[in-house]
């Protein structure tokens, strides 16, 4: 479905996250942190930047892989993202939920 | 002679010693079968012991009367698999050299990997039941625990059988009400996922059960530790969840062997190609069951799927043939949901559980993603098939090894 965000037709899933990250730019990410109640700093960009890192070399995200990155300690990801960290870094990164392996 | 090594028998490495014993020709091939262990534990069990409802009897049976004529058994413990050299090394100092590896190691709990999981209530108020020690311990606790505070809660993703906590707490509403004391418990399942399960509309189904249960969910935890004083497990955001009996899953992690050997990934799960189950970097080794990095759900009936198919790609290997990519993460799974009901879920990599009939298109006799007697007759029976029929690598009449999209509700 298309979603207008920060002015612009996005598409994304029922759940809010992008589909094409080509769609993506930091005003994108800026306006979807608002919804998340999350005020983006320059320490919340480095992780967004990692996460996409890992995206792009198709690198599956978990939580336990991002506390031994060396990046981040589950901590401060908890502290930078709260409640789902995860979930919620990766839609302001416009890249894919990760799937929860069963 | 040249030989096919497996490694662990358990239910995926038994299933293909007997698949292979009756597809490989013996003049050609011999087929070696190694475990430390001498008893052949049935796992779905673990569930129903804490309750009283299987006793020990129905879950242990010996390693031995599983392993077919003319395949060896040997007993002892692997120090590591050199896979450049073809030789796996016992901590007796043997080395034994194969042709064909086949890596069955499974998975198991690692509650060390929270900071005071195995702590001073370990097995007093903190009970795991994925061990049949820890199932055991707990059945001894219910038997005379007096109410409060049940957690039950899982560590991290992926687990084996990740529907067994939900079955847990399922039948522990069914247990406290027939011993008519369910208003003096309250029960909370605690997930790090954002609901009841993985997939939507299992979800959906599962909520509404937990729901009509009066269980509490709490998701989205991430379990940093847990306090042993204060009996309290508390999560990397700072939630804390007061607890007087604690049930929970650790992180589960593949073999220390495959630490050892550095095949692992970081939880020690081997890097399989989820198609064909060959390892991603040794040509002559394949994995099957929990061991592998796969997708799919740790779980005994993946691996019999699995089975039927890594044996026609072991033979095809053997040939010098392609391999098939047709493993397609198909699982099946009764879940239990107390009081004498049982849902089923069948499902894939790319097919969620939705709502149908089983086996057969449209007619059933078993219905999918809602509770019913019959599926739970099902969850029962299964036992017998597990001991008469899987292990033996026989056929299980009507459900084939890649899912079937018939007879579902997309």
């Amino acid at each position: 479905m298309e979603k207008e965000i920060a002015g612009k037709k996005i598409n994304v899933n029922e759940e809010g996250y992008l589909l094409d990250f080509n769609q993506w730019d930091q005003s994108i990410g800026e306006a979807i942190a608002k919804e998340n109640n999350v005020d983006m700093t320059p320490r919340h960009w480095e992780v967004v930047k990692y996460l996409q890192g890992e995206h792009k070399n198709n690198v599956p995200l978990s939580i336990r892989k991002i506390g031994k990155s060396n990046v981040i300690d589950i901590k401060e990801f908890y502290a930078l993202f709260p409640q789902g960290p995860l979930k919620i870094s990766t839609k302001i990164a416009g890249i894919p939920k990760p799937a929860s392996c069963l | 002679m040249k030989k096919i090594l497996i490694l662990g028998a358990g239910t995926a490495g038994t299933m293909m010693a007997n698949h292979l014993q009756h597809e490989l020709d013996k003049k050609l091939w011999e087929i070696e079968i190694i475990d430390e262990k001498v008893e052949h534990h049935y796992q779905p069990g673990y569930l129903f012991l804490p309750f009283d409802i299987y006793g020990p009897e129905d879950i242990i049976k010996t390693i031995e009367e599983f392993i077919p004529k003319g395949v060896s058994l040997r007993k002892g413990k692997i120090d590591k698999i050199d896979p450049m050299a073809n030789q796996v090394k016992m901590v007796d100092g043997t080395s034994i050299a194969y042709d064909v590896l086949i890596i069955a190691t499974g998975a198991k709990i690692a509650p060390e990997e929270t900071e005071g999981m195995r702590g001073s209530e370990w097995q007093k108020s903190v009970f795991d039941f994925y061990t049949f020690e820890g199932a055991l311990a707990l059945r001894n606790k219910l038997r005379e625990w007096d109410g409060g505070n049940m957690v039950v809660h899982i560590t991290e993703m992926p687990i084996k059988c990740p529907v067994a906590p939900l079955e847990f707490a399922f039948l522990a509403d069914s247990f406290f009400k027939n011993k008519k004391m369910r208003e003096k418990v309250k029960i909370t399942f605690v997930t790090p996922l954002s609901g009841a399960f993985t997939k939507p509309k299992a979800t959906e189904a599962l909520d509404h059960l937990l729901q009509e249960k009066d269980i509490h969910i709490e998701s989205d935890f991430a379990i940093e530790s847990v306090d042993n004083e204060r009996k309290m497990i508390i999560d990397y955001g700072g939630r804390e969840i007061p607890f007087d009996l604690l049930v929970t899953v650790p992180t589960n992690k593949g073999d220390e062997l495959m630490e050892r050997s550095n095949m692992g990934d970081d939880l020690n799960y081997v890097p399989t190609n989820k198609a064909t189950l060959q390892s991603l970097n040794y040509n002559n080794v394949f994995v099957i069951g929990d061991a592998s990095n796969v997708p799919a759900s740790k779980a005994g009936s993946v691996a019999h799927f699995e089975a039927e198919i890594l044996t026609e790609n072991i033979l095809r290997f053997i040939k010098n043939e392609p391999l098939k990519e047709d493993f397609d993460g198909h699982a099946n799974c009764f879940i239990e949901t107390g009081g004498g009901k049982a849902l089923l879920i069948d499902f894939n990599y790319t097919h969620e559980p939705v709502e149908g009939t089983f086996p057969f298109p449209g007619v059933g006799p078993l219905r999918l993603l809602k509770e019913s007697r019959m599926n739970h007759m099902g969850k029962l029976a299964f036992r017998w098939i597990y001991w008469n029929m899987l292990l033996k690598g026989t056929h299980i009449p009507f459900v084939s090894a890649q899912m079937q999209e018939a007879g579902k509700q997309y």
